[in-house]
């Protein structure tokens, strides 16, 4: 028997070394584990053996039965492995065909800087308050401390639509709006389209502006060059400073225009600079105190500063955009080009 | 404004270059937008002394022997001038010199005769008359015989010099003369200014009969007069065409001249009226009458109402006030006697009808930003002092003052100190406050913190004090003194976008996450943008807000429709070659409301999708996906009436039950009229869309709260359901769902026609998911619902299972 059991041994092994399908795998746990395989005919054959020779040849057979599972289980995971390889190869794709899209739109660049702008001072605390884009007299100039007669109506050309009303030429007529519903201390921007006759590469009779007011205790002209040194030194670079420098306009007093170092050449003078080291970003002042009396805040009591930023003059700024007319035409080339 | 170096340097001793000069005058608000240099295109050109010429036979050519100083003597010069001469002073242009108009002159043989240069006319530096006198003549400049061989021709002829164009803000109008920049340069640099003579002497000569009356004294608050005789007409002096030369003005005549002069120097715009065309020696300032006529010195005509101020003789209009003379008292040759006008008129109107009647003038642009009396006045005497120092007349003591009473003297306030330093943010030491004020002309008393404070009379700016003098102070101390801080003092506030703004955002982003662009479209147009989408003419829309002004006619109305401004980006896209695309836009359309109210601004979405790929289910897709992410449901009915889509490809959207929108494919009427390329497919697959962001927004709700899920699975059963054509897959759907509250979706998977079926019929078949949230549903609870769904759907809609 022990003969038998040996001679078995070495024939499975042999069959092993051929076993190269899983029909044939299957065929050899017929041959070797099935119900009449040879290790049942062995266990068979057991009882024609000697009572205490039994214990020693059912080891025998025991460990001959375990060999043959190990076997037949390792085979049998090597041949899932290379079925599973077969399978993987016959659906492998070439990678490099071109991807299945599904476009992405986006916003439109302006769209984009106003909101990078608003992020900027929603966390210094300011609100942001989106007033009428047809205005009346009133509130675009003359409680902006620009009476009928004055000359700075010259400065912004007008759409006139009858009677009062008008296309507002400035976001500054928010600051009416909002003073006429607050009392301080108040900290609020006014973004939104502005409208003014005036057609050629810089100009555009429609764009955007961004307001911004702060009314409060002792606000003065330095907080306005604080404020907004944080802002453009967010927007455009770390190492921007700023620079102050007289100007005009009716509803602050003193008025400054704002200048940032040139983040394209350092300062040192460049086209973007026009060779001056310094690039015009916005206007602003101490708030007039006609307009906070015009809006019933006590000026004696409180002070404000406000300033209008070219929301267009920062993107183009911003992306290198030379003429102002891309933003308007809406080209797709264009309007894929920007990610927020 | 144009301000010559040279000229500002009569009044006052300027001791910087020129360019720091216009750095110091950036610095205090007065921003130098170009600096000319005069001689900037001329170098290397000397005045040369021509010691020989000798002509050259046969040719119209001389080769001159000139003495050129240190530049060599002498220098073979070839010229062809006519009035060359031995012994003349002319401009030399050497070897490598440069003149006006980037012309470089090179040592180069003429006529094969070596030459080392060029002899010049005035032309070829770029001189005229007024500015060098002879400059013009024929030929070579016969310069002075004083000048000096070798000496650069720039400091000879007076092109060493800048003129510097300054912007002036509007309010500065006391600035908008070459005194008014002196007094600033003056101030800025701590220098004494001289003023001009404004002496004169009258003689005893009067006019008894000479009246003037101001009708108008609200647009004519003062008015001087004064009438010159025994003028002489002739050419003004070197001096003054050189100074109206560097701004930009021809010399007329010494009068002419005088009055151009003022203006410019003084800014006060004066007017000379020849006295014998003065009709019964009448001067009467008011308003025109309706109809009256006037034609003005450039001989254009203008008619006339009562809302223009005009200046009459006894019987007509001499001058449109404070814009133009008229062409009937103009000063001639032939003047011997005249009336000189220096006055204020109201500068809104002005500036009215100076746009009224499209015609402006130096005078005008000064009158409309502002004159003050104190500049009238000076005019006037600066006028009379030239009239004498120039020997041309005779000034009467017929002088007229019309004054409507305005206080002579400059406005006076009480300011303080630490006001003005609360509105800078910073201490400005005292004595500097005073010394600023007074360099700029304020007259200042000071008590402590109080000072008690009188204006220049000619700053009318100035109105409310400290913030007034805050921006005089710092201005002058320099904006490099504020130190940034950032609201130091301000109270804490809570910031950032409200709820209904972050919507608005959040609608944005869902269009771009179905791959749609925002576009940014200008908010008007014009009613044939109406007319290309067959907007009838009794429209709604077509109530719209009126331009008075428009840049064109193009953009002359206030869109009341997102529509046409969406049609015309996707043409412009179309015709550039980008052939597929989606865009949409979020912004106002305008509604008029009653007379001076403001209009009704409905916040819009314009959608458009164009190209291969697109129909209206690509569209559709992007309409429900919008409604699903903000929480509610849209559905659509059928649109034929749009005037611009499609009557069978169309749908209102609606949000329960309401329509919210409308989108569908472009008409096809519309679209033949675009003109597009018939070949591209692209052309003929443009859908619209517009939706009011508001109507949609009332049916979203402000907050959610999560609904359980059920723990039971989900059973899904197939249906196909036979119906005759005319039945909608909607109809199908919404009684499906109708029919049972377990029903928690219905999806259609496959649509059939065919003989199996017979024509005139479909066959649909839906995918149903059915829920309950009480228990698992078992096989006969389905089959009975499934039964209840079929016994709806046959007795609705006639539908019959498959």
């Amino acid at each position: 028997m022990e003969q038998r059991i040996r001679a078995l041994r070495e024939q499975m092994e042999q069959r092993l070394g051929q076993v190269d399908s899983k029909e044939k795998l299957a065929a050899f746990w017929q041959e070797y584990l099935g119900k009449k395989g040879s290790i049942a005919e062995l266990m068979k054959g057991l009882g024609a053996v000697s009572k205490e020779d039994r214990p020693a040849m059912g080891k025998v057979i025991n460990e001959f039965k375990a060999q043959a599972e190990a076997r037949y289980k390792a085979l049998n995971e090597k041949m899932e492995q290379l079925e599973l390889a077969a399978r993987n190869r016959l659906e492998a794709v070439d990678i490099t065909l071109p991807a299945q899209k599904r476009p992405l739109g986006g916003l439109h660049p302006l769209t984009i800087v106003k909101d990078e702008m608003i992020n900027v001072f929603a966390g210094m605390g300011f609100e942001i308050f989106e007033g009428p884009e047809v205005e009346d007299d009133d509130h675009n100039f003359t409680r902006l401390n620009v009476p009928k007669d004055h000359p700075s109506r010259d400065m912004q050309d007008t759409f006139y639509l009858g009677g009062d009303l008008l296309l507002r030429t400035q976001t500054s007529g928010g600051q009416i709006r909002v003073m006429d519903l607050e009392k301080p201390p108040i900290k609020v921007l006014v973004p939104g389209r502005v409208f003014r006759s005036d057609s050629d590469a810089t100009h555009s009779p429609m764009f955007h502006q961004m307001e911004g007011l702060v009314v409060d205790k002792h606000i003065t002209l330095c907080d306005l060059q604080g404020l907004l040194d944080k802002f453009v030194k967010q927007i455009f670079d770390a190492d921007v400073k700023t620079r102050l420098r007289p100007s005009y306009f009716p509803f602050t007093e003193p008025s400054v225009e704002v200048d940032v170092s040139c983040f394209e050449c350092g300062g040192k003078g460049c086209s973007l600079c026009k060779h001056t080291g310094w690039i015009e970003v916005l206007g602003g002042g101490v708030v007039h105190p006609h307009v906070l009396e015009n809006c019933g805040i006590d000026p004696k009591e409180y002070s404000g500063i406000a300033f209008g930023i070219g929301i267009e003059r920062i993107t183009m700024l911003k992306y290198g955009i030379n003429n102002i007319g891309l933003l308007f035409e809406n080209d797709l080339r264009f309007l894929k080009q920007f990610k927020e | 404004m144009k301000v010559p170096y040279s000229w500002l340097k009569e009044y006052v001793d300027i001791d910087v270059s020129a360019q720091e000069l216009m750095d110091k005058l950036f610095g205090c608000g007065f921003e130098v937008e170009e600096m000319i240099d005069l001689g900037a295109e001329v170098s290397r050109v000397v005045v040369g002394e021509v010691l020989s010429c000798e002509k050259v036979e046969g040719t119209h050519l001389a080769i001159c022997q000139v003495n050129c100083g240190e530049y060599g003597n002498p220098v073979q010069i070839v010229t062809g001038a006519p009035n060359v001469y031995a012994g003349m002073h002319t401009p030399a242009a050497l070897d490598n010199s440069r003149l006006p108009g980037g012309v470089v002159i090179k040592a180069k043989p003429l006529h094969g005769i070596p030459s080392s240069g060029m002899l010049c006319s005035g032309e070829e530096l770029g001189l005229n008359d007024d500015l060098y006198p002879g400059a013009e003549v024929y030929g070579l400049m016969d310069l002075p015989k004083d000048t000096v061989p070798g000496a650069d021709i720039r400091e000879v002829v007076g092109l060493n010099d800048y003129i510097f164009d300054i912007s002036i803000t509007s309010n500065r109008p006391d600035c908008q003369s070459i005194l008014g920049i002196a007094r600033e340069v003056a101030a800025v640099l701590g220098k004494e200014l001289k003023m001009p003579a404004t002496d004169y002497t009258c003689s005893e000569a009067k006019d008894p009969d000479l009246k003037i009356t101001v009708e108008a004294p609200d647009l004519c608050p003062r008015y001087l007069g004064h009438y010159v005789r025994n003028i002489q007409v002739g050419p003004s002096p070197r001096w003054m065409r050189r100074n109206l030369a560097l701004c930009g003005l021809r010399g007329i005549s010494n009068v002419v001249d005088i009055t151009n002069y003022v203006l410019l120097e003084i800014g006060q715009p004066m007017h000379a009226f020849d006295m014998e065309q003065l009709q019964e020696k009448q001067i009467v300032v008011r308003r025109a009458k309706d109809g009256e006529k006037i034609q003005t010195l450039d001989e254009k005509e203008f008619t006339l109402n009562p809302d223009n101020l005009v200046i009459c003789d006894g019987n007509r209009p001499v001058a449109l006030a404070g814009i133009m003379g008229g062409l009937n008292s103009e000063i001639t040759g032939n003047t011997t006697q005249l009336l000189f006008e220096a006055a204020k008129f109201a500068r809104d109107n002005v500036r009215h009808t100076s746009r009224a009647l499209g015609q402006s003038s130096d005078s005008s642009a000064r009158f409309e930003r502002g004159i003050s009396e104190y500049t009238t006045e000076l005019g006037m005497a600066r006028a009379l002092h030239l009239i004498q120092e120039l020997g041309c007349g005779e000034i009467t003591s017929s002088a007229f003052d019309c004054s409507a009473g305005a206080p002579r003297e400059g406005k006076r306030f009480t300011a303080s100190l630490s006001r003005i330093n609360s509105i800078l943010g910073i201490e400005v030491p005292a004595e500097e406050v005073l010394s600023i004020l007074e360099r700029l002309n304020f007259k200042v008393i000071r008590d402590g913190d109080i000072l008690d404070v009188t204006a220049p009379r000619y700053r009318e700016d100035i109105e409310v004090g400290d913030p007034d003098l805050a921006e005089e102070i710092i201005r002058e101390y320099g904006y490099d003194h504020v130190v940034p801080t950032f609201l130091k003092d301000a109270q804490v506030t809570s910031g950032g976008k409200n709820p209904e703004q972050q919507r608005k955002d959040r609608v944005k982003r869902i269009f771009c996450a179905e791959g749609y662009h925002e576009i940014s479209t200008l908010a008007f147009y014009a009613d044939s943008d109406l007319d290309a989408l067959r907007i009838p003419e009794d429209a709604p829309e077509r109530n719209v807000l009126r331009i008075l002004n428009p840049i064109s006619a193009n953009l002359s109305i206030m869109r009341p429709l997102l529509a046409p401004s969406m049609l015309n980006i996707v043409v412009e896209n179309l015709k550039r070659g980008n052939e597929d695309g989606r865009v949409f836009e979020m912004s106002n359309i305008y509604v008029p409301r009653g007379e001076n109210e403001l209009p009704d601004e409905r916040l819009h979405l314009g959608i458009a999708a164009f190209g291969d790929a697109e129909d209206f289910f690509t569209v559709k897709g992007t309409v429900e996906a919008l409604g699903e992410a903000l929480g509610t449901a849209f559905t659509v009915e059928r649109a034929q009436d749009v005037p611009y889509l499609h009557p069978g490809i169309a749908a209102y959207i609606l949000c329960e039950g309401e329509r919210i929108g409308v989108f569908g494919k472009l008409a096809n009427e519309v679209t033949a009229e675009l003109k597009l390329h018939k070949d591209s497919k692209s052309n003929h697959k443009i859908f619209l869309g517009e939706i009011d962001y508001t109507l949609m927004m009332n049916h979203v709700a402000a907050s959610f709260r999560y609904r359980p899920i059920s723990p039971f699975a989900p059973v899904i059963r197939d249906l196909a359901l036979t119906v005759t054509e005319e039945i909608t897959c909607g109809a199908l759907m919404q009684e499906i769902a109708k029919a049972c509250k377990q029903v928690t979706d219905v999806e259609l998977f496959d649509i059939y026609r065919g003989e199996q079926i017979g024509a005139g019929k479909k066959s649909m078949a839906f995918k149903i998911r059915f829920e309950s949230e009480e228990k698992a549903l078992a096989p006969e609870d389905v089959d009975r619902f499934v039964k209840k769904i079929l016994g709806n759907l046959k007795f609705k809609l006639g539908a019959e299972i498959r």
